[in-house]
């Protein structure tokens, strides 16, 4: 009772103002970081309702729920909520903006107006792109290919387009402030090789973020062009190249892929060392792969292009650098597995999630490198076995860290501490429904099922009906922590500053953390990671 | 005089991650005409004679003095840093002045050309005439032209807004030989807009001339 009397009247950044102007007008780093938090979880239901109309759908083999239209819409709206307005803000812009300044020892980013600005241009992205599905939606795919997109769809193809674009914008500039925040505001004593390894991996996301939205940017702006003015730049009946738009479109899209896992990377190995007390296994190593990921992921693009007719020599180049860029992935998950050899593991939640991860990434990993090889690609391209990858690494990886991150550092987010057991509870229930959901598909799709289409031949219907089985499974360990957490906010245990006994200068302020995040600015003498190898558990 | 963030140590922290902000920026500016440059790369290969006959029908002496100008406004331009290291505030708002007149005449010169394209019917779409053979490559160049110099001469007119508002914090004595980052930061993005059009002008003026 008396800590909780302390909690109340302590001042932190929580409780320093009320009122909404507060809160919209804020440049706190923790606050803006809220502020996604609440945005892209309304986002996430969004598209998690566009996915359980899918699923619905694929519960019997005709096309009995939805018209094919409908359907195409359903997808195309899932994949766009989704990947723009979930994963890619999902880690960086919620944790990376909550934590990072408090993980190098600085009072906010370098630049927190032009933080607020990346909410204010997200959510007016978001808002557009909502106009966009009320308005009857887009039936292309999240990818937009031309020239359906820009001649034939009847679809709200320009603004949605327009509301990605400016998204876009937000996430370049959420990038260009983590970098000279990383750069430029490092606590005394911090060097590189001290920083923790979220912030190694939230830099080369940064980098990934700065260098590929714009391209992205510029092309969808084309195929707006091409579409308004009827012109031909990606059109061949009017001398123009669908295979251009291609090329543009992958050279983000597949970098934005590393947007969405690196920084799920860099919640693990935060995760695994937190609970299994140890040092990271080869600090170096793990570091440096997340640059190799963000630079050799710049050079693989064409592996989304082995049977769009792109010359075989390219395709046998975009093979091999595909093959190449698995190995720093591969780097990272043994040495997350090395470091829980001896390590004193608990199972608490953020654990959980994290061995869920590297689990389902590393099944995803291996299926990718099945995609990268040229003839395995053309028998399974367009097929669920592509989308079971994906999914893989973009649920099972970003979003199993996402929800890791979120427990391990609800704590000091919220200054209080989640049930345990129910976090436990729901992190099983999700990898079970997860692997029901889409391991099937990986069956289906080696049997031939293609893609996008909302009817399907009566011999898959058994492992259908599974995935959609295990993706009600899986809607329920969402809501989950979704109730619980909100719960804890009135009736959890108030948290002490470092709950887990972890190392890292977030956990040395008081949670909630102060608005300027540290009484005494920390000077760094040691490490990251200083758990000393053979110690048990200090809690 | 000069304003440290909150955020910040010390003013020589604030100066240098203002300064890489904005070098990463131009980053992200030069990945955002690269996707429009390769795009014109790749059509100009493979359609090349429609590309050069399509670029004589541009104004080579409007061409070339927008060039002028513009290299004109970036001397300007340095010369407005120069004078704010030196703490010389009226020369300084002279020349942001100076550097503001000499975009103003580029865009000038550029709207006029777009203008003279339009009665020319060479704006692509429904009302595209040519008078050549090869129309729809023809069509194509004209599409990069009017993209690629349009994306440029947005970031005129956004330079120029950045400029006025730095001329009247120049005006009001903001900047002084210890802090005027952010002249030079707008400097940086001048000369930025400059280089874009140093390549945009043979792309797009220069294809094939000499036949």
């Amino acid at each position: 009772m008396s800590t909780e009397q302390i909690v109340e009247t302590r001042e932190h950044y929580l409780n320093c103002a009320f009122g909404w102007k507060s809160w919209l007008l804020t440049t706190d780093h923790k606050r803006v970081g809220l502020l996604f938090l609440i945005s892209i979880t309304f986002f996430f239901f969004l598209g998690g309702a566009f996915a359980t109309l899918i699923r619905l759908e694929l519960m019997t083999p005709p096309g009995d729920l939805f018209q094919a239209e409908t359907y195409n819409k359903l997808f195309s709206m899932h994949g766009i909520v989704m990947i723009f307005f979930f994963l890619i803000p999902s880690i960086p812009s919620v944790l990376g903006n909550f934590l990072i300044p408090l993980m190098i020892g600085a009072r906010d980013v370098a630049f927190p107006r032009l933080n607020l600005l990346s909410w204010y241009l997200f959510v007016i992205g978001g808002l557009l792109t909502l106009c966009a599905i009320v308005a009857g939606g887009v039936d292309t795919g999240w990818t937009f290919y031309t020239p359906y997109s820009s001649l034939f769809s009847n679809g709200q193809v320009v603004l949605t387009i327009v509301g990605i674009f400016i998204a876009g914008f937000s996430s370049i500039l959420t990038g260009l402030n983590f970098i000279v925040t990383i750069h430029t505001m490092r606590a005394p004593g911090l060097t590189w090789f001290r920083l923790p390894l979220f912030i190694w991996s939230h830099y080369a996301t940064a980098i990934i973020q700065v260098l590929g939205t714009p391209v992205i940017a510029i092309t969808l702006a084309l195929v707006a062009i091409e579409r308004l003015w009827h012109v031909g730049i990606f059109d061949p009946a009017l001398g123009g190249d669908p295979i251009l738009f291609q090329h543009l479109f992958w050279f983000y899209s597949h970098p934005a892929v590393y947007i969405m896992v690196l920084p799920g990377m860099a919640v693990v190995s935060e995760l695994v060392t937190t609970h299994a007390r140890r040092r990271i296994f080869g600090y170096k190593f793990v570091a440096y792969s997340s640059i190799a990921i963000a630079v050799i992921g710049f050079l693989v693009w064409g592996h989304h292009m082995f049977v769009s007719g792109q010359s075989q020599y390219a395709s046998m180049m975009f093979s091999a650098l595909s093959m190449v860029v698995a190995i720093p992935s591969a780097v990272k998950v043994f040495n997350w597995t090395a470091t829980l050899y001896k390590g004193s593991i608990s199972l608490d939640a953020p654990m959980l999630y994290a061995i869920g991860f590297i689990g389902l990434f590393t099944m995803g990993g291996l299926t990718g490198l099945f995609l990268a090889s040229l003839a395995v690609d053309v028998h399974v391209t367009d097929t669920y076995f592509v989308v079971a990858h994906f999914h893989y690494i973009m649920v099972g990886g970003t979003m199993m860290a996402y929800l890791g991150g979120i427990h391990n550092w609800w704590p000091k987010i919220s200054g209080r501490l989640y049930p345990e057991t129910w976090a436990r509870v729901a992190a099983v229930i999700i990898f079970i429904g997860f692997n029901l959901t889409f391991f099937p598909q990986f069956i289906l799709g080696y049997l031939g099922m293609p893609r996008r289409y909302h009817s399907y031949a009566e011999e898959f219907q058994v492992l259908n009906v599974m995935s959609t089985a295990g993706a009600s499974i899986l809607a329920v360990g969402y809501l989950l922590p979704m109730a619980y957490l909100i719960w804890s906010l009135k009736y959890g245990p108030a948290a002490d500053a470092n709950p887990w006994g972890a190392t890292g200068l977030e956990w040395q302020t008081e949670s909630p953390p102060p608005t300027h995040n540290f009484d005494v600015m920390p000077i760094v003498t040691e490490q990251a990671y200083n758990y000393g190898n053979a110690s048990p558990s200090v809690r | 005089m000069e304003t440290l963030a909150h955020q910040f140590d010390d003013v020589e922290q604030q100066r240098e991650a203002s300064t890489l902000g904005m070098w990463i920026f131009l980053a992200t500016e030069v990945l955002f005409f690269g996707g429009m440059l390769l795009a014109y790369s790749v059509y100009r290969t493979l359609y090349f004679s429609a590309f050069a006959e399509a670029s004589r029908d541009l104004d080579i002496v409007l061409g070339s003095v927008n060039t002028a100008v513009l290299l004109c406004s970036s001397l300007t331009m340095a010369m407005a840093v120069y004078q704010a290291e030196r703490g010389n505030v009226k020369r300084l708002v002279r020349f942001i002045g100076l550097t503001m007149l000499l975009g103003t005449i580029f865009l000038a010169i550029k709207f006029y050309e777009y203008y003279e394209k339009y009665k020319e019917g060479l704006i692509p779409g429904a009302h595209f005439t040519w008078h050549g053979s090869d129309a729809d490559h023809a069509s194509l160049f004209f599409i990069a032209y009017f993209i690629l110099t349009g994306m440029h001469a947005l970031h005129m007119i956004v330079g120029l807004g950045l400029m006025s508002v730095l001329a009247i914090l120049a005006w009001k004595g903001r900047f002084t030989p210890a802090y005027y980052t952010p002249v030079e930061l707008g400097g940086l993005y001048w000369h930025f807009v400059d280089v874009v059009w140093v390549f945009l002008f043979p792309l797009l003026y220069l294809v094939h001339r000499s036949s």
